[in-house]
């Protein structure tokens, strides 16, 4: 009898992309329902515009550069960055940056670096990115908490740019929090003044702490499950924790406590769902961890000091470009090999 | 005693699914005499043994067919009674299906012995007697890798072996062989690693085995108390693939690492296999040689799994039809186990001293490779399980590359091939098929350069002694009409001298002629040389592939 020949090992634990990816989107969704509770439909009516552009481009990039189409577009993975760059911009948005950020992440940064896995920067970022320094005055603009709109509402403004005469866009939106504070202490406000506005919450920005917590919850599902590794969260998380406490003990009225800094703004996103993507992020333990605690320290610091309201996706960026050099200089040592 | 053993840990691993009740079910068949038995001269790591009958001798069962070839080699034994009828190319097993020589016995099935000498004590015999008699039977390693055992139980005098390690882990899915061996032949295995502890002189001897082979583990401690031997340790360890690797056994259970690029001998360890201390058992009590070993035969595609003795050379197409054969579901044959096995193209191939398995997957069984893979997305599965702690995913970009000096810096050879990379990539990338490619490409590479060195080299001697030659010839010549010049002087003085010296110069000058034309042969031109060169290099070449 003749047989078909193949390599071992012939099994495998029938883990794949689409499969990882998917879990990342199922993990993303109770954040994306606190999100929608607190600010209404724009961001289900954002994500869904952010999906169909991407899947549009990504399909147009896989056309052009001749790939085989239906096997790469069953990744899942342009749907992914097309979420958390839903998630990380404005609420109030208008269609036009959205489709902007999305085509910038798809083709730029992914594609024109080689597609999946070859891009060296978080292609949702990028995305962020540009569009923050493009368009400064529409990254400001976030709604307050349950000023939400319906969704007829929401759509008109996504593509209209404007909304009923009957509501005033000044009297449902704000700056961030964390943007607030930056503005409160220009003005020589102490942080306890500050965070009495309504837009504070009990212990982070009032809306965004239970989006945040529903977010770690999803980040906490997808370490249990071994989709991603603990190291970078915790790792991101505990830098900010450290430094924002350093601060915050030396001057309360300065800096805002830890806590605050953890649950305002998109650090825990950022934490266990953007600076875990494989492909821009640092492959061994210790460059791991490495990389986590530099975008840790450095958001910290463009946050505090920085001239930009949340200063992640600066920091992500920044990390990323280091990636090559943290691998190289932290591979493990080898089984046997001498010298711990 | 065996509850309080501290165990360490090494890196990565996998749970894997053990399948192994599948072959478990009922006891080790029986051996069954096939129609033919094909015996490969190259069973073992190291040079392949050397016949020693030829077509239509008669051999009886456990004569040496094949006489040890170096230092790095066995003898072959005859399995069985009966007639030498070819010696000729035949498939063996091998990933990359090669065929090589083989003798093919025709057996009479009167199953009849040579005189076996009597049995003997091995405390009576010191530890090179012993190897002896291990080399003699063509012991090899039956784990898999199939290293001669005699030369693992020669350390040098000047080693001490702190530990003779036996691998009893068998942390392979489906294969079984291991397992019914120690649950039906418990006290063979003892009673060999006895032997094996006496030849190494070891201070202290260690049996490992995963916890999921409750039935043998219980198997060997009876046999030890029968026997009542209380200096040989069984330990359980927490079933975790590939546990059963050499080094990831060392360091489970003494948390000794061999050092990469080194020997488990380099920190005072030997490592054996239980199916080899079974046979060194029967080979040093009973003077039998190795012509048969247990093997599982399982999977899907398989009517009637279980394990059997088989015969060396039993060919697999006989003995699985003896098994009751194939499902029609069968797909994919394997032969090992299925994270490093090799897949066999056909099953017209023998069984080996190194076959511990054939696996017969059934339609939708571990069809891993059969999907097409995604590009790396870098996600650092495959190094989180490597136990060899390596970055699977830069051998593999490396590979990729073919930058083979940069794979090394990589440690490429210090990859044992286990398949945990490939079995968590969610690219479903072929890792270990890049690292296998990379390897013979490395080795090839090696190959041509050690030949291109000894061309160069020969060249270079070759240009010397013609370099010698000259300056000699010179010489002569120059003393030659010093000596002429001193003769013309005198001539005057005698014709009769003078006439002897024409004769004498006529017979210089023939031989200058004839000196002449040998150097005629010696100064070729460079063309003429390359050719004569190239010649002697395929023959040299062909007698090598002749050998080897
Ligand atoms: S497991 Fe596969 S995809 Fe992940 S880093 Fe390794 S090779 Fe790349
Ligand atoms: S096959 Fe090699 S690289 Fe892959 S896990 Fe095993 S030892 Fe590591």
């Amino acid at each position: 009898m003749q047989f078909k020949k193949t390599s071992s090992p012939y099994l495998h634990n029938n883990q794949n992309i689409s499969l990882v990816m998917l879990q990342v989107i199922y993990a993303l969704i109770p954040g994306i329902l606190v999100y929608s509770y607190f600010f209404g439909w724009s961001i289900l009516v954002n994500i869904i515009l952010a999906c169909l552009t991407a899947v549009a481009s990504e399909a147009l990039m896989l056309l052009l550069r001749k790939r085989p189409l239906a096997f790469f577009l069953r990744d899942n993975s342009a749907i992914l960055t097309a979420c958390l760059l839903a998630l990380a911009l404005p609420t109030l948005a208008p269609w036009w940056l959205i489709v902007i950020a999305t085509l910038f992440a798809i083709v730029v940064a992914k594609h024109l670096y080689g597609g999946l896995g070859y891009n060296p920067f978080n292609p949702a970022m990028v995305g962020y990115v540009v569009v923050m320094i493009s368009f400064p005055q529409y990254m400001t603009q976030w709604l307050q908490p349950h000023a939400g709109l319906d969704l007829s509402q929401a759509l008109q403004y996504l593509f209209l740019g404007e909304l009923n005469a009957a509501i005033s866009l000044d009297s449902i939106t704000s700056a961030t929090p964390i943007d607030s504070i930056k503005t409160g202490l220009s003005l020589n406000q102490s942080i306890s003044e500050i965070s009495a506005s309504p837009l504070f919450g009990f212990w982070g920005g009032a809306g965004w702490e239970w989006i945040a917590a529903a977010f770690l919850l999803g980040g906490l599902w997808l370490i249990y499950r071994g989709i991603i590794s603990w190291q970078i969260p915790v790792s991101l998380l505990l830098s900010i924790v450290v430094m924002a406490g350093i601060f915050y003990l030396a001057d309360p009225q300065q800096y805002s406590n830890p806590l605050f800094q953890l649950f305002s703004g998109g650090t825990i996103l950022a934490a266990f769902f953007i600076a875990t993507d494989p492909v821009s992020a640092s492959t061994t333990p210790k460059g791991r961890i490495i990389y986590a605690v530099g975008i840790g320290a450095l958001t910290f610091i463009i946050r505090t000091w920085g001239g930009y309201p949340d200063g992640i996706a600066f920091a992500v960026l920044l990390m990323n470009m280091a990636v090559p050099t943290i691998d190289y200089y932290t591979q493990p040592r080898v089984f046997g090999a001498s010298g711990k | 005693m065996q509850s309080k053993h501290k165990l360490f840990n090494f890196h990565g691993g996998l749970h894997l699914p053990g399948h192994k009740e599948i072959s478990t079910g009922q006891a080790i068949g029986d051996v069954f005499i096939p129609s033919r038995l094909v015996l490969p001269l190259q069973q073992h790591i190291g040079e392949s043994s050397e016949a020693t009958v030829k077509e239509g001798d008669p051999v009886l069962k456990g004569q040496i067919i094949a006489k040890a070839n170096g230092y790095v080699s066995v003898p072959l034994h005859a399995p069985t009674s009966g007639t030498v009828s070819q010696i000729i190319e035949q498939p063996v097993p091998h990933p990359s299906g090669l065929s090589a020589t083989c003798i093919v016995i025709k057996p009479d099935g009167k199953d009849e012995w040579i005189d076996l000498d009597s049995s003997a004590d091995y405390r009576q015999m010191d530890p090179s007697a012993l190897r002896n008699r291990i080399r003699d039977a063509g012991i090899v390693g039956l784990g898999g890798a199939g290293f001669p055992s005699f030369i693992k139980l020669n350390p040098g005098a000047k080693t001490a072996i702190d530990e003779l390690i036996i691998n009893a882990a068998e942390c392979e899915p489906y294969i079984t062989c291991d397992d019914m061996l120690m649950r039906e032949r418990a006290e063979d295995v003892i009673n060999g690693i006895r032997i094996m502890k006496h030849a190494l002189q070891a201070r202290r001897c260690l049996i490992g085995i995963e916890d999921n082979k409750p039935e043998a583990h219980a198997a060997l401690k009876d046999a030890c108390s029968k026997l009542g031997i209380d200096d040989i340790e069984i330990i359980s360890i927490p079933t975790l693939y590939p546990a059963g690797g050499e080094k990831q056994l060392i360091k489970v259970l003494t948390g000794k690492e061999s050092p990469s690029h080194g020997l488990p001998l380099d920190v005072g360890v030997v490592c054996q296999n239980v199916a080899t201390a079974a046979a060194i058992y029967q080979a040093v009590t009973y003077n039998k040689p190795l012509i048969s070993r247990i093997v599982t035969l399982t999977g899907e595609g398989i009517k009637q799994p279980g394990n059997h003795e088989v015969l060396i050379g039993t060919p697999v197409d006989e003995w699985i039809t003896y098994c009751g054969g194939y499902h029609d579901s069968i797909k994919r044959l394997v032969m090992g186990g299925p994270m490093m096995g090799f897949n066999l193209g056909t099953d017209k191939i023998p069984i080996i001293k190194t076959s511990n398995c054939v696996l017969a997957f059934g339609e939708g069984e571990a069809d891993a490779q059969e999907q097409q893979a995604m590009p790396c997305i870098r996600c650092g599965a495959c190094m989180d399980v490597c136990p060899a702690q390596l970055l699977p995913q830069q051998l593999y970009w490396q590979a990729y590359a073919r930058d083979f000096d940069k794979i090394q810096d990589y440690n490429l050879f210090d990859c044992i091939e286990c398949g945990c990379c490939s079995y968590v990539c969610p690219s479903q990338i072929p890792l270990v098929q890049y690292y296998r490619f990379a390897k013979t490409e490395i080795w090839a590479l090696e190959r041509d350069k050690k030949k291109s060195d000894r061309a160069r080299l020969r060249h270079e001697f070759r240009l010397e002694r013609l370099e010698k030659e000259k300056k000699e010839r010179e010489e002569r010549m120059r003393k030659k009409k010093a000596a002429l010049k001193t003769g013309k002087d005198e001539k005057t003085k005698d014709s009769k001298k003078d006439a002897i010296e024409a004769a004498l110069e006529r017979v210089r000058e023939k031989q200058k002629k004839s000196q002449t034309q040998t150097k005629n042969i010696d100064n070729l031109s460079a063309e003429q040389q390359k050719k004569i060169d190239d010649i002697d290099a395929r023959r040299n070449q062909e007698q090598k592939d002749s050998t080897s």
